[in-house]
């Protein structure tokens, strides 16, 4: 916002930094780029939409998000497909940012991870950032970009410490949407996680490291595009893979992997894909229910030792 | 007979205290509407010979509120519509070859072959898109007006929507935006009483659609949508306040549509014959503003005849531009689908 006077932030509860992704940026930016809005979450993906045909680049904060659901047209009819079939006469620089508030007992209708239903939608790039750096670097290439961007930021996540200095080296090195990382080097199991699901993968990394199994966990952190190339050379090198993805497990982000995967390197796996995600059940009130539904340490475990228990070397 | 709900039609255009019409302006609006009416005729006869096979949704009997409502509109200034949006693109001037090509999705269509009639757009000319989902373009109008206040660039936004479209929750938050935030832009409500079959009347509860202004304190004015000096006059009140921060307006235009909602679509008697034949004899925008023009010496009729001769010369010469376009290829769709990462900042753009 410092480095571009077309960029502005509106959305619900900004001005009084409600959910923490606003922090003094009324005072800081004035009352014309930090805007709070009525609850209309329709209406402003419009009007970001609008706003970008005519050469802004808003970034829309609808704080939680099933609240994207309330603007389901807006975003699939008109954000995603007004460039195409106005056949690409403007570009459309607008970020839609909003949180999975699930695993915090909100119950079923502010729990959700609805990143793989816009998945389906082209149109939309998607991203899930799974640490503090990321999502800095991530959100900062989402506003440069010039197309539409959703951002799912993963509440699992907030309060989990991580660097924010950001060096000369990140930024030359640039976010780039659609590129995956390597994030724990590793040659026995492939872990493919995204936002909450990494943080996993690492737990997972370290309890096996203990039985000398060495784990490689990769970091989609944006769903759409998705790195095809380095999922699928990273798993033919591996072999034995699990995906772990928050997201509900019927068409979550986890299913388009494997099924990448099968279609791609078959040849190259020596075990079936394993998917950790959640079951198709709403998250529950109750606390302690609904922390059986989401990728756990444990699940995530279950899922590697299935994957390593048809190696031959490592019979149980 | 007027369609149930609409007010009596005025027995004179330009009821409403309108400014002069000198013979250019009158030349204007009689071109304009004439155009339309050039453009959509050809439609109609196209799809009978079926050279077009989509779906087209004619603005025939619409067009004095549709040229009434572009006319005080500067070419810098945004529009955004609906299904039916053949009119608003050639009322703000977008040339009408890649229009007609665009029906015909050839590459040379204005969208590339990409969009076909419920989807033009013609950023040259503030036409930022017309969407096929009812209300749906309207909160874009209002974010394009927003844009034009942040950027202080003193553009004005209007919205075409039909009365199907009060229905629609988003428009409501539209009206609440603009309200809100004062912003430059004008609702314009095309009410040609019918949402497909259903009679706007029997499903709307209000009887007047500009009542839906009032409750967000936007000013709100109904006007015979056949005259086209009322629209025109209406609408330029509206300019000017917006232009003067004076926030939005809600225009509704009591008009009819001569043909079927979707040309060709075979729709059950949801209305007479005779409602239908009485607004094409009594009430065609175009007969009545002629023989208003012929009255107070504007235009002779050999004038007027020769004005529409042009527009059909146009529309001609349309087709044939149509006709020399190719089909696009798939690497147009792909360029459709995103920018490219090499898009300069500051690229085409509608401003």
């Amino acid at each position: 916002m410092e480095q571009d006077p077309s960029v502005f932030l509106f959305g619900e509860d900004l001005r009084a930094n409600v959910f923490g992704t606003s922090p003094g940026f009324a005072a800081r930016f004035g009352d014309m780029r930090v805007r709070d809005i009525p609850l209309s979450e329709a209406g402003a993906v419009g009007l970001a939409v609008g706003a970008a045909m005519t050469g802004l680049r808003p970034i829309l904060d609808l704080t939680i998000s099933s609240f994207l659901y309330c603007a389901a047209d807006q975003l699939i009819s008109h954000l995603a497909k007004a460039r195409f079939v106005h056949g690409g006469q403007y570009v459309l620089p607008v970020v839609v940012r909003t949180a999975c508030f699930y695993s915090g007992s909100n119950g079923a209708q502010h729990s959700d991870r609805p990143y793989p239903m816009f998945a389906g939608v082209p149109g939309l790039k998607i991203v899930v950032p799974s640490n503090a750096l990321d999502a800095y670097l991530l959100l900062k290439a989402s506003i440069e970009e010039d197309n539409p961007v959703l951002f799912f930021e993963d509440v699992t996540l907030r309060g989990v410490r991580g660097r924010v200095e950001v060096t000369d080296e990140d930024l030359a090195s640039r976010a780039t949407l659609g590129e995956a990382k390597v994030v724990e080097a590793g040659d026995d199991v492939l872990v493919i996680a995204i936002g909450g699901g990494v943080a996993i993968g690492r737990q997972v990394r370290e309890l096996l490291a203990a039985e000398q199994v060495s784990v490689e966990v990769l970091d989609l952190r944006t769903v759409s595009p998705l790195d095809r190339d380095l999922i699928c050379s990273e798993a033919a090198r591996i072999g034995r893979v699990v995906v772990v993805d928050p997201a509900h497990e019927q068409c979550s982000v986890a299913s388009e992997v494997a099924a990448l995967l099968v279609e791609e390197i078959f040849d190259s796996l020596q075990a079936p894909v394993r998917r950790v995600c959640t079951p198709n059940i709403h998250p529950p009130f109750n606390r302690a229910l609904e922390r059986q539904l989401y990728p756990s340490r444990d699940g995530v475990l279950r899922a590697a030792r299935s994957v390593l228990g048809s190696r031959s070397d490592r019979e149980p | 007979m007027s369609t149930p709900g609409q007010a009596s039609p005025a027995e004179t255009l330009g009821s409403g205290g309108a400014a002069a019409v000198d013979p250019p302006e009158a030349r204007t609006l009689l071109r304009g509407m004439c155009l339309i009416r050039a453009f959509e005729s050809r439609v109609k006869q196209l799809s009978d010979l079926g050279e077009l096979t989509a779906a087209t949704h004619l603005s025939i009997g619409h067009e004095a509120t549709i040229v009434g409502a572009c006319r005080p509109l500067s070419p810098s200034d945004y529009v955004t519509g609906s299904h039916r949006s053949h009119g608003h693109l050639i009322a703000k001037g977008s040339p009408i070859g890649p229009l007609m090509a665009e029906l015909f999705g050839r590459d040379n269509g204005v969208c590339s072959g990409m969009g076909g009639s419920m989807h033009l757009a013609d950023t040259s000319v503030g036409c930022l898109g017309e969407s096929a989902i009812v209300g749906g373009s309207v909160p874009i109008a209002v974010g394009a007006a927003f844009s034009a206040v942040y950027r202080d660039s003193g553009q004005v936004a209007l919205a075409f929507f039909g009365d199907g479209a009060i229905g629609e929750g988003v428009v409501h938050e539209s009206l609440n935006y603009a309200a809100v935030w004062k912003l430059p832009v004008i609702f314009l409500c095309e009410n040609n009483g019918y949402l497909v079959s259903v009679r706007t009347t029997d499903v709307v509860a209000a009887k007047h659609l500009a009542d839906f202004g009032r409750p967000y304190g936007i000013p709100a004015v109904t006007v015979d949508g056949q005259d086209v000096i009322a629209v025109r006059d209406a609408v330029q009140r509206a300019v000017e306040r917006a232009r003067d921060d004076g926030g939005p307006t809600f225009i509704e235009a009591l008009t009819y549509r001569f043909e079927e909602h979707a040309y060709g679509l075979a729709s059950p008697d949801y209305r007479s014959a005779e409602e239908v034949e009485h607004w094409r004899t009594t009430r065609d925008p175009i007969t009545l503003f002629r023989a208003y023009c012929a009255e107070r010496g504007l235009l002779t009729n050999a004038e007027a005849d020769e004005i529409a001769r042009d527009c059909e010369r146009q529309v001609d010469e349309a087709v044939v531009f149509a006709g020399a376009g190719q089909d696009p290829s798939m690497e147009t769709a792909r360029f459709a689908m995103f920018a490219p990462a090499s898009w300069p900042p500051g690229g085409r753009r509608a401003t």
